[in-house]
């Protein structure tokens, strides 16, 4: 004060000239750091989004197609002699019949003129082992179709879908071919000669991937060398570059294997798996017969190209040969797969469902609810009602603080020691995993219903104690009804919480490979996530599939009760 | 058995709560005022008083029953099974699903006559508890009936009767954390300290080991594998893990939060909020599937592209994905503490010509700090629980490496690892999970307790 009454600057003051360019360019600073601050809330903001958008879109493209299901649609015969050899028209005799053999029969009609043991298997192949089941099903309920010939899907195998799913797998045709190609016979190990060169492109292509492999080959070599790998270790990987580099060279007739890109061509009806090429004549092993040897014009054959080495895909060259026949043909139709909703589990990944454990989650969550609402809700209710002030509650308050933070799996611990090794429970049961899963939401529903009641204004309490009610009949006639929408809503979050929950339910073996839908708390059951874990546990790519389209049915389900609570708070929300 | 019993207790329940209000209604003769009670109350007190004694007579004479009927199968089994603890299990379990109505198929006779013996006592002492249940359940309602008068106060009774209902309801959450503790404890204790369970280690070898292989050789060709349990690779590649996703977390979920709380508006938020909401409540099975089927592959081949050996199960991919888990707990917790900051410190603040970045740094966050650490001590004590998306993304190799492109083990794999499938309760290995276990409940506690004191402490500061 005297300082400044003085007249006199103190030193001990700096003195700040504002429009000075020192100045100025502190607070241009100051403004880009400020911009800059903020620049990174918007992008922690924008990667975390982006992080959901990329789950969601890497479990959605995954498991969309999980949803639909490829089907041979074809004419069936439905041969008695081999349904009801013996004649007894009975339902167990209908049941007990061969109906593999009857939608075997249909495929062969599909394509005829496969003889070869090694390639009759491949085509049966491509059918489900579960492929006569709905055929089943439709002859039970009317056994008048025997002996007729009906139009109808019949499953395709896990392995036959996916490739028909897979763009990857896609084959690349050639049609305009130049020359005109002359084959040696129609079935068997036969020679292609082609007027015009035809396979020279390829020819170069593959000595062209040659020379790429070997590249890389040297390139390992080189990395490795430099690792201080031993000289005859490395002898062999260089014999194999030179190899290469020499064959690429060459002009000998170039064979494919399964390493390469597979080469078909499709003539005079029949279709040649390519095993040697030179630039104007092929040799390879007949898959589909030809109709003749006669010489086919340029433009009438084909050539087809599947990029993705055959060792790499799940389907052999012939199997998908037979395929794309069916496909070209128009016997493929891909429809939406109910079976997936009303099937349990299976080994196969077509005929695997989810129906076993969505009953499953059901049960169990049933047993959750029924347990964790009532004793949350009282709890609550005590708690933040009737409870006295002293250590005892303090410690139950504690306590359900902290068990809201217990890793879930602890809670399977308890289940697996108290309620199986203690109590001798059942395993897997419904009964047990709800009842694990009741303790695990519990602190949940409490601290939520706790919320809601002290939401509800003190004068409601007042002016019923007022009129004279009793403090339980305040509480139980006034408060709690005005609570209740924010009970609802915290009890749906804790059932979707317990709905996705995973971990303690392996604990208390709910992990089981189960067929059958489970009809009783106690029986054997999973729950969707386990399914979930146990699907995508499985080597398939089809059941990756279905993992994903569990995934999404799960999802639906919780962002449904996620709505509902969300819709619930809205509409029954009131600020006092 | 049950279904007989729960018809009993509804008639009690019922026939208490007519009889006793229709009693109450004549004795009152429409003059309720006059009367201490409704009959309601009446009728509510009547039928608790008719159900609690047959109630607990079904839980004590259902567990005698089967205690009963256990020893009569045990005495029917031969000698030698009965003083074998496993045989004798498996003799027990083959004699219940006999009496349970199983196939009798390859059973010996005397685990037939087990059976048999199991299944007649077991219905007897069911028949009698149900006797006695509605025997003392009868005598109840009539004590009850007994007691209807002008001025019996049923009210209060009845409220008194809600209210140890109410106690009870709250003190689960106490047998649930004393049951927790005893079934880790327990088994813990024996891991450690049994005579009779061999191959466990001393609780030095435990925490200091290196090595961490519970399963012994099954073959003579397998060679010589030891069981180990040591602790230290599990807990580093827990660590690695989780300290792997609170740096992915801790910057993301707290710059969300400040840009939340101080910079958006009140449309942008209504927006983000859900989006973090959304990311809350996927199922870390979903989580673990993405984990493994997308990002490990990708970060796989990233590091490909710059010459780097990345193990397709490496602790980056599973710490990414657990990173992205935890982003919403960091975030909404931060966004609360933020919020709660007066606005008083904040208009000081500009009112000192701070820009509003520099009063976020230097006023808010210092004053947020506590809240902030403790959302960041709950975010760990989760990461360190998850376990799905380290089952199925992470390891089962115990590694001992800081190398976030190797795959490690957590502790919450090893869990899960021995308990899933067949098991023997009395295996150092299954004990050696519910050791796990303990460490798992006894470091989430204290992460947790600290996080709940300091946020305690911060409060008292504010309010």
């Amino acid at each position: 004060m005297t300082d400044i009454t003085s007249g006199e600057f103190p030193s001990s003051i700096r003195r700040v000239e504002f429009d000075s360019a020192e100045s100025k360019a502190r607070l241009r600073g100051r403004y880009k750091s400020e911009a800059r601050f903020k620049a990174y809330g918007i992008v922690a903001l924008v990667i975390t989004t982006s992080f959901l958008l990329a789950l969601l879109t890497s479990i959605v493209s995954r498991g969309v197609p999980g949803f639909f299901q490829n089907y041979l649609v074809t004419e069936v015969l439905v041969d008695a002699a081999k349904i009801d050899p013996q004649g007894k028209g009975t339902p167990e005799a209908l049941r007990a019949g061969d109906y593999s053999a009857v939608a075997r029969a249909a495929l062969a009609d599909a394509i005829p003129g496969i003889n070869e043991r090694q390639l009759k298997k491949e085509l049966n192949g491509l059918l489900s082992s579960g492929a006569g089941d709905d055929l089943r099903e439709m002859v039970l309920a009317n056994p008048s179709l025997l002996g007729q010939r009906i139009r109808t899907p019949l499953l395709l195998a896990d392995q036959a879908d996916i490739f028909l799913k897979e763009t990857e797998s896609a084959v690349r045709v050639f049609a305009d071919t130049r020359g005109s190609a002359t084959p040696s016979a129609t079935t068997g190990d036969i020679t292609i000669l082609v007027s015009g060169n035809d396979f020279a492109d390829d020819v170069a292509l593959i000595k062209a991937e040659l020379v790429n492999s070997a590249v890389a080959l040297e390139k390992n070599i080189a990395l490795r060398a430099g690792r201080g790998a031993s000289a005859e270790s490395l002898a062999d990987l260089k014999a194999q570059a030179a190899e290469l580099r020499q064959r690429a060279a060459g002009t000998a007739s170039e064979t494919l294997d399964s390493k390469t890109a597979s080469r078909l061509v499709a003539i005079n009806g029949g279709v040649v798996k390519v095993k040697e090429m030179t630039p104007t004549s092929v040799r390879g092993d007949v898959i589909v017969p030809l109709t003749t040897t006669a010489e086919a014009a340029p433009g009438t054959w084909q050539i087809r190209v599947y990029d993705r080495p055959e060792a790499d895909r799940n389907m052999n060259d012939r199997a998908a040969t037979f395929l794309e026949q069916l496909k070209s043909k128009g016997l493929i139709e891909s429809k939406f797969n109910w079976a997936f909703f009303t099937r349990g589990d299976s080994r196969e990944a077509e005929l695997a469902g989810i129906q076993g454990a969505l009953v499953g989650s059901i049960l169990t969550l049933l047993v959750t609810i029924g347990l964790c609402l009532p004793i949350g809700v009282l709890a609550a209710i005590y708690l933040e009602e009737f409870a006295p002030k002293n250590r005892f509650t303090e410690l139950i308050e504690i306590n359900i603080n902290n068990l809201a933070a217990v890793p879930s799996i602890v809670f399977g611990l308890l289940g697996l020691a108290v309620f199986l090794n203690f109590f001798g429970l059942p395993r897997s049961a419904p009964l047990v995993g709800g009842l694990v899963l009741a303790l695990l939401v519990l602190p949940t529903i409490i601290i939520a219903s706790r919320a809601a009641l002290k939401s509800v204004p003190p004068s409601i309490r007042e002016a019923a104690l007022g009129v004279g009610a009793s403090h339980q009949q305040a509480v139980f006639h006034h408060v709690l009804p005005l609570a209740m929408p924010g009970i609802m809503t915290g009890t749906i979050i804790g059932m979707a919480h317990a709905l996705g929950e995973t971990a303690p339910l392996l604990m208390i073996g709910m992990i089981a490979f189960i067929v059958d839908v489970p009809t009783s708390l106690t029986q054997a059951a999973t729950v969707l996530p386990v399914q979930i874990f146990l699907w995508s546990d499985l080597p398939e790519p089809a059941f990756k599939m279905k993992t994903a389209a569990a995934i999404l049915v799960l999802l639906a389900v919780l962002f449904l009760m996620n709505g509902i609570s969300i819709w619930l708070r809205k509409k029954f929300e009131r600020r006092w | 058995m049950a279904g007989w019993y729960a018809l009993l207790i509804l008639a009690l329940l019922t026939a208490g709560y007519v009889i006793s209000s229709a009693r109450a209604r004549s004795i009152a003769g429409g003059n309720y005022a006059e009367m201490h009670s409704l009959p309601a109350y009446h009728g509510l007190y009547t039928a608790a008083l008719a159900m609690l004694p047959a109630l607990i007579c079904f839980l004590i004479g259902s567990q005698l029953a089967s205690y009963f009927a256990t020893q009569t199968a045990i005495a029917a089994l031969p000698g030698d099974v009965q003083n074998d603890v496993l045989k004798q299990g498996a003799a027990l379990r083959e004699a219940f699903n006999i009496a349970a109505g199983g196939p009798i198929n390859s059973s010996s006779a005397e685990i037939q006559s087990a059976a048999a013996g199991y299944a007649s006592v077991l219905s007897a002492g069911q028949w009698i508890t149900l006797a006695i249940g509605t025997f003392t359940g009868l005598a109840g309602l009539s004590w009850g009936l007994s007691r209807v008068s002008m001025n019996f106060r049923a009210r209060n009774g009845f409220e008194k009767l809600v209210h140890g209902l109410l106690w009870v309801c709250a003190t689960i959450a106490v047998l649930t954390t004393i049951g927790i503790v005893f079934s880790v404890v327990g088994e813990t204790y024996r891991f450690f300290f049994d005579p009779a369970i061999t191959g466990k280690p001393t609780v030095f070898e435990f925490l200091f080991g290196t090595e961490w292989n519970p399963q012994a050789a099954l073959r003579a060709d397998q060679g010589e594998i030891q069981t180990a349990y040591g602790f230290l690779p599990l807990l580093t590649g827990t660590l690695l893990i989780t300290t792997i996703a609170i740096a992915v977390a801790g910057p993301l979920g707290l710059f969300s939060a400040i840009y939340l709380a101080e910079y958006a508006s009140p449309r942008f938020r209504a927006i983000a909020k859900p989006i973090l909401e959304i990311l809350a409540g996927i199922p870390t099975v979903v989580l673990g599937f993405f984990a493994a089927l997308t990002v490990a592959p990708f970060i796989r081949g990233w590091g490909e592209t710059f010459g780097l050996n990345v193990a397709s199960e490496s602790a980056l991919a599973a710490g990414v994905v657990m990173g992205m888990m935890i982003i919403p707990f960091i975030s909404s917790l931060s966004d609360d503490v933020i919020n709660a900051v007066p606005q008083s410190l904040r208009d000081g603040a500009y009112a000192m010509g701070a820009t509003k970045s520099e009063t976020i740094r230097q006023v808010i966050l210092p004053a947020a700090l506590p809240g902030i650490v403790s959302a960041f001590m709950l975010a760990i004590s989760r990461a360190i629980g998850e376990t799905m998306i380290v089952v199925m993304a992470a390891g089962l190799a115990a590694n001992l490496t800081f190398n976030p492109l190797e795959a490690v083990t957590t502790i919450t794999v090893q869990i899960k690892t021995i308990l899933v499938g067949d098991q023997e309760f009395d295996s150092a290995k299954t004990l050696a999970a519910f050791a796990l276990g303990f460490v798992l409940f006894f470091v989430t506690l204290v992460l947790n307790y600290i996080a709940l004191k300091v946020v305690q402490k911060y409060r008292e500061q504010y309010d």
